[in-house]
This record gives structure tokens, C-alpha cells and sequence, in this order.
């Protein structure tokens, strides 16, 4: 429809839409100087699961897994722990690491890609757990979702949407994972990481460097869609990866992503105090290090070993405990990146709380 | 400029070194770098990226699956190179 088709269906009393009414200005919105990350918690499920519990189906060895992968053992969700139920439980550890009232949090940002329903989003139920009814929603990006929802929240919080930001970060890949798959089914786990970001003094998480590469959307994904499984009728979806390319990407595509971001924050590697990559492969995160040429004194996340691939959850976790084992210092500078599924990445530099 | 075979199985056999440690005078033209020389996917992947850099060829990941002998690779990247 042409704009003059449209003015000519107008009622005859509508005013013409020639000309604003230039009588109203809109009062900016007024946010924090700076934003940080003010506590991390996590969740991780009660149910263990060596290598021994996995290998058969994929006819291999616990060595096998081990020299592929860094992965001795990982969590897996009870019957009774869902994406929700998780993230809540995560919500609440990092509130109170915080230090604020669950009543401050003004959004909720949820990075997931297991929620079990379409829609609605995990994050408004999350959000009816922890007894708000703050905005709430997901984000989908995948191994790289809660770098994405630091970023928003970092620019929420300094644009004046919310004073308190939740990021959550949840996988129940259990659920996604097939147990035949040599590729995939000892990679997998579940678990929840949360962070709560809000005003700050001081400049707290640094600019974030992300972006997409949409032509290798095929690398990771959901091996059927929800319509090719109902018109052919196939089995509930296992997520598929082909681990040669993602490797190439992941090690010498996101080096240089990762150096942009310390570019970017202003700082060299050297005053870096923790190096934390999502958890995808520990062949990924020695090789990245490698390509980096990090120092060698900085501490670097490897809770991969005994939790495995946890997806969006996995930074936020390795966070967490790295913290609690006293391994890196709150107030000390951390170098974290996501990749995944997309394929997408970010990576930012932030202040540890 | 092209690289000669045996400059490029030279040139390999120090990457596959680097990378595994395996002695240089395993890598033979003949041998599996899965069955003979015990390489995983991950291991190949990072010979396949210094060996682009070191030869200034492009390696695609589809290709990688049929460098299956070392052999393989060199006609891989002297063909490349041409």
C-alpha cells in the first residue's frame, strides 16, 4: 500500500499526517554511570555421572574421553530439576552473593537453548519463583548466551531500563543429547550459573565484542526442526556438532575475539587476573590459551573436567567456584568469552565481584 | 612457489612433531595419520591450520576428512599450491 492510499482510507475527521503536534518531549531515560557484576551463584544438579556411566553406548573408554576432551565426569539433572527450577536456584545463590533484596532485580535476562517449551519463556516462571513480576525473557544464543546477556545487562543498567539485571545462563542439554553419539553424548551436561548486574562507581564490565557467522549455522544445531520431526514423524531432537569445525573455529577464529576484548577494555593480557572461556572442550581452552599467549600465572577455568559442557551455564559456573575456592580475587579483571551454536560469540572484560 | 614433495613431507612431519611429539621419521608418506600414527580429530585439525599457515594453502574442513595418509595431505597441498 502506497502512502497515498493510506491517507486516502483515512476517516474524513483524521487529522492529516503531514506534521508532528510537536507539543510533548519525552523525558530520557536516566541510568547508572557505570554498571558491574555485584555477585555470581550457581546450581549444579545432584547427580553425578562418570565416564564409566557413559561409554558404553558410544563403544569407548574413559581414557578415550579424557585425551578428547579434559572430561572425567559431569552433572546431570534429576528428575525433578528443569531449566526453571535450576535457574531459580542459581538466582538465588547470586543474589545473595550480591547482597541485595530479590525484590531490587528488575529483569531477568535468560540465555538458554533447553527450555522445553517453544513458548512461553523460562524466564517470566523464573522470575513467578523468585516471587517477582519484573520483566523477564530469553535470549538464545547458545554457548555464548550469558557473555550476550552481560552485555545487555550492562547497557540496560547504564541506559536506565533496570537497576538490578538478573543473567541467568541454564542448560538441561540432557534433554538434547543423543547417547549414541560418539561426538556429543560425553560433551553434554546440565547446570545453571547466575549473575546479578547493577550500578557501579567505577567502569565494571568492559566493552563487549560479538557478532555472528550465520553461514556455519549447520556446525551446532538441533539435528531435525519441530516441523521436520512432525511431518516425518521422527524421534524427540538430539543437538548435533561437528567437533573438527567447530574446533578450527573456536581456537583460531575467537583468539583474535578474545584479544579485541582486552584491546577494547583498555588493559593488557598481563593485567588480566582470570581467564575464563566458556567450557566447551578442554582441547579447546589449552589450544586457545596456547594461541593467545596468555601469561602463564593467570589462572584460567577448567571446570570442565568434572562438569563438562554446560552450554550458556558454563561461564557463570566456572566463575562461581573459582571464586568460593579462592582460586581468583573478587575485584580482580576477567577475560570471558562464549561461542556456540549460530555460530555466535562475545566476549567482554569484567570486574570480579 | 610450489614445494617440492619432499620439502613438504618435511615440512609436515616437524608439524605433526609439534603437535604429538611423534618423531619426524614416522610421518611417511604411506602412513594413516589415524590407523599408523594414533593422530584424533582435534590433533589433525591443528596440523591442518599450521600447515596452511606454513604452506600459505587453504585446507577446507570438508576436505580434512580425506587427508586419510599422510600421502594425501602432501598431494592436498602441492595441488594447492599450483
Amino acid at each position: 500500500m502506497t502512502g497515498a492510499e493510506s491517507a486516502s482510507s483515512q476517516p474524513a475527521q483524521a487529522r492529516a499526517a503531514d506534521a508532528p503536534k510537536g507539543t510533548g518531549i519525552l523525558r530520557p531515560p536516566t541510568g547508572a554511570a557505570h554498571a558491574r557484576i555485584w555477585g555470581v551463584g550457581g546450581f549444579r544438579p545432584e547427580r553425578v555421572v562418570p565416564n564409566s556411566q557413559i561409554v558404553e553406548l558410544i563403544d569407548s573408554s574413559d581414557e578415550w574421553i579424557q585425551e578428547r576432551s579434559g572430561i572425567k565426569s559431569r552433572r546431570w539433572a534429576g528428575p525433578n530439576d528443569t531449566v526453571v527450577s535450576m535457574s531459580a536456584a542459581a538466582a538465588r545463590d547470586a543474589i545473595a552473593a550480591a547482597g541485595i533484596e530479590t525484590s531490587q532485580v528488575e529483569a531477568i535476562i535468560l540465555a538458554t537453548v533447553t527450555h522445553p517449551y517453544q513458548t512461553p519463556a523460562a524466564a517470566p516462571i523464573v522470575a513467578e519463583e523468585l516471587g517477582l513480576r519484573c520483566a523477564a525473557f530469553d535470549i538464545s544464543a547458545a554457548c555464548a548466551g550469558y557473555c550476550h546477556g552481560i552485555a545487555m545487562a550492562n547497557d540496560m543498567v547504564r541506559g536506565g531500563s533496570a537497576r538490578f539485571v538478573l543473567v541467568i545462563g541454564v542448560e538441561k542439554l540432557s534433554d538434547f543429547t543423543d547417547a549414541t553419539d560418539r561426538s556429543t553424548a560425553f560433551i553434554f551436561a546440565d547446570g545453571a550459573g547466575a549473575a546479578v548486574v547493577g550500578p557501579s562507581d567505577f567502569p565494571g564490565i568492559g566493552p563487549t565484542i560479538w557478532g555472528s557467522d550465520g553461514s556455519q549455522w549447520e556446525t551446532i544445531k538441533q539435528n531435525e526442526s519441530w516441523t521436520e520431526i512432525r511431518d516425518q514423524g521422527l524421534a524427540f531432537p538430539s543437538i548435533g556438532m561437528q567437533g573438527q569445525s567447530v574446533f578450527r573455529w573456536a581456537v583460531w577464529g575467537m583468539a583474535p575475539v578474545a584479544r579485541r576484548a582486552i584491546e577494547a577494555a583498555g588493559i593488557t593480557p598481563d593485567d588480566l587476573d582470570a581467564f575464563i572461556p566458556h567450557q566447551a572442550n578442554l582441547r579447546i581452552i589449552d589450544a586457545m590459551v596456547k594461541q593467545l599467549k596468555l601469561p602463564a600465572d593467570i589462572p584460567v577455568a577448567h571446570d570442565i573436567v568434572d562438569t563438562a559442557n554446560t552450554s550458556a551455564a558454563s561461564i557463570p559456573l566456572a566463575t562461581e567456584r573459582m571464586l568460593r575456592a579462592g582460586e581468583i580475587p573478587h575485584g580482580g579483571l576477567a577475560l570471558q568469552i562464549g561461542f556456540g551454536a549460530g555460530l555466535v560469540y562475545a566476549a567482554q572484560v569484567v570486574v570480579l565481584p | 612457489m610450489a614445494s617440492t614433495e619432499q620439502e613438504v613431507l618435511e615440512g609436515l612431519a616437524e608439524i605433526v612433531n609439534e603437535e604429538t611429539g611423534i618423531d619426524t621419521a614416522e610421518v611417511e608418506l604411506d602412513k594413516s595419520f589415524t590407523d599408523d600414527l594414533d593422530i584424533d580429530s582435534l590433533s589433525m585439525m591443528t596440523i591442518v591450520v599450521n600447515a596452511e599457515e606454513r604452506f600459505g594453502v587453504r585446507i577446507p574442513d570438508d576436505e580434512v576428512k580425506n587427508l586419510k595418509t599422510v600421502r594425501d595431505a602432501v598431494t592436498f597441498i602441492q595441488s594447492a599450491q599450483s
